[in-house]
């Protein structure tokens, strides 16, 4: 009889910490899988602060006098690049953005901007850029729900209290028409 | 969310598993009807015919499946649009890697995932799709392709149309035996007798012989039609935009032209069946009818998987992904639709895909640009227009030992010269005859020919 249960009791505790083994591995896959997105906004973001000097250059050419503008989009990109924090970055990023709109609003009344190779070709990387950007923050924000979701509901949140995992925070986008990219229009 | 592949596997298993049962029984049965006993022996045959299947499908390339299409890797240079939208797209789906872009110059308008490992996954578009979509659209088929590769559609696929081939041969071979084999019977039972039980068997496996190959296609198709559904619904998921994928399946598939290269092997693969011109809505087609696709990506009230799983509900009245893997899904809203107009210009499309093919494009000062298939050996061709003979730009060596030749990397002693004429897209020809192409951002000193990979020098 009590061999019966000592096996019984065994096998419990086998079961229970292959179970424990399990949910602590599908959180770290999850995280692993959150930060590898994370990395990916990265990758796009510093992309878009490279393309931005040479956009620059290139509209500096045809339109030097639209001297603030121009100005605002360094000043926006110089933010962006030393903003720190998931939060304080989404905010640099969507202003970036903002300001990257009103330059291409601008380049509007310039047809010799327009009709410029050079231009043409930054044009399609930056607004390709942005929607890499929206995408990479989509993949980043469902990763990160469902990493939330799995610490959150029972029982897997008893096993991520147990070993810290953090809540993921969202890279969200404030203003609704914000949240794709900018359409960028000639 | 991304549970429900997890889910789907689970089901994928299943059917591979039922089929795997109707080709074991077929091989049991078989064995036992052929000798009294042999129901082992069946079993050998039948795992043996899988196992030579399998064998031939691992070892065969990739480039099998497109056979008779003369399929040409892009590159970003050539349609930085279309680039962009399937790095889009690996990157909302997560993929991890960027697959290869072929294009097909055929005037069908469709597209396909190939791959069973990330290294050589591809997705391949028709310059008929090209034609016809706009970004929107563009991006609604990718992320479909992309969806097929997520799922690992492919491998799945492969494994499904193995199984098949073998439940195929294996009762081909029996109907044949039986036929023999049955009139061997017929004499022996004449002299013994006892031939009730005998016939009730003799029956049973005629029509399991018959039923099989039946049962083990309607199980292929249905998964087919099911991953069709499921790649539609990550697309929407990917794209948040399930409207460009639905007005890019009624665009394919109100073009009546059957897609050249494709076979009924091939056909799961692409985004509407290539082989029906109009879509059967049978137990035996690959593809869900395109309608009831489309009714459902219009009737999602959302983006999100249970959108879809809401609105395929409502339009087929049963489910198509598990609940259980939608437990805990959030909402998630649809985007506007882009300004974006088509991706090329017809023009466009027929530079790209002459470029691709290996064409020399030369323009004659009339303004006519003539395109030169890769093997035309003379030196100079006649403008068709204005009638004026036109040199064929080519590399050649240079015109005299250099006082101080240019220190190139290479082994080579004396590289091949070419002077470009302008800034835009330039072909000439190698020594070798093989044409190579200069994008307008090509800036190197020197390129390499692919074909005699001797070293020519840009001027």
């Amino acid at each position: 009889m009590s061999i019966i249960l000592l096996v019984l009791a065994i096998a419990v505790v086998v079961l229970l910490l292959a179970w424990v083994a399990g949910a602590y591995n599908g959180l770290i896959r999850l995280r692993n899988q959150v930060e590898n997105a994370w990395s990916q906004i990265d990758v796009q973001l510093k992309r878009r602060h490279d393309l931005i000097p040479n956009l620059v250059e290139t509209v500096k050419g045809y339109a030097g006098h639209e001297r603030a503008t121009l100005e605002n989009v360094i000043k926006a990109r110089n933010m962006a690049i030393a903003a720190k924090g998931v939060g304080e970055r989404a905010e640099a990023e969507n202003f970036l953005s903002g300001t990257l709109k009103s330059l291409f609003a601008v380049a509007e009344a310039y047809p010799n901007l327009k009709a410029d190779q050079n231009f043409m070709r930054l044009q399609e990387e930056l607004t390709s850029t942005e929607n890499k950007v929206a995408f990479s923050r989509q993949f980043y924000n469902d990763s990160a729900m469902t990493f939330n979701t799995r610490r959150e509901v029972f029982p897997t949140n008893i096993i991520a209290n147990m070993f810290n995992f953090a809540r993921r925070e969202f890279f969200e986008v404030k203003d609704a028409a914000q949240r794709e990219a900018p359409q960028v229009k000639f | 969310m991304w549970e429900q592949i997890q889910t789907n596997r689970r089901r994928s298993a299943v059917l591979i598993t039922g089929m795997a049962m109707v080709l074991l029984l077929l091989g049991y049965v078989g064995g036992e009807l052929l000798v009294p006993g042999g129901g082992i022996i069946g079993l050998g045959v039948a795992l043996i015919i899988w196992g030579i299947q399998m064998a031939v499908y691992a070892a065969s390339p990739q480039s099998l499946l497109l056979q008779g299409a003369s399929a040409r890797e892009l590159h970003k240079e050539d349609t930085p649009q279309l680039f962009n939208v399937v790095e889009e797209m690996a990157i909302a789906s997560g993929l991890g890697f960027t697959p290869k872009i072929y294009l097909v110059e055929d005037p069908a308008p469709n597209a396909f995932a190939l791959g069973r490992k990330p290294e050589n996954s591809a997705v391949i578009v028709t310059t008929g799709l090209l034609h016809r979509l706009n970004r929107d659209e563009l991006q609604g088929v990718i992320a479909h392709e992309i969806g097929h590769l997520k799922n690992r559609d492919v491998q799945f696929m492969t494994l499904a149309a193995v199984m098949l081939g073998s439940v195929v041969i294996l009762s081909e071979i029996l109907w044949r035996s039986l036929r023999l084999g049955g009139r061997g019977r017929s004499r022996s039972s004449s002299r013994g007798g006892g031939g009730q039980a005998q016939l009730i068997i003799l029956i049973i496996s005629l029509l399991l012989v018959v039923l099989g190959p039946l049962l083990a296609q309607l199980l292929y198709f249905a998964c087919s039609r099911k991953r069709e559904y499921l790649a539609d619904a990550s697309s929407a998921q990917f794209t948040r935009y399930p409207e460009g994928l639905a007005s890019a399946l009624e665009k394919i598939s109100s073009t009546p032209v059957n897609v050249s290269f494709a076979s009924k092997a091939t056909a799961p693969m692409f985004i509407v069946n290539p082989l029906a011109a109009k879509g059967g809505a049978g137990l035996f087609s690959t593809h869900p009818p395109t309608d009831n696709r489309v009714r459902v990506l219009r009737g999602m009230s959302g983006a999100s998987f249970a959108a879809y799983e809401a609105a395929f509900r409502k339009a087929q009245g049963s489910s198509i992904i598990g609940a259980d893997s939608l437990r805990h899904a959030q909402p998630v809203s649809i985007r506007d639709a882009s300004d974006q107009g088509p991706i090329e210009s017809h023009t466009g499309i027929k530079s790209i895909s002459n470029r691709a093919m290996g064409y020399l494009r030369l323009r004659c000062h009339c303004g006519l640009e003539v395109s030169i298939p890769e093997g035309y050996d003379q030196n100079s061709i006649r403008c068709i227009r204005c009638g004026s003979e036109l040199p064929i730009p080519s590399a050649a060596a240079p015109p005299m030992p250099m006082v101080a030749p240019p220190v190139i990397p290479t082994h080579d002693a004396t590289p091949l010269q070419y002077k470009r004429t302008g800034k835009g897209w330039e072909s000439f020809r190698c020594a070798c005859g093989r044409t190579i192409q200069l994008s307008p951002s090509f800036a190197a000193p020197h390129v390499r020919c692919g074909a005699c990979q001797r070293l020519i020098q840009i001027n």
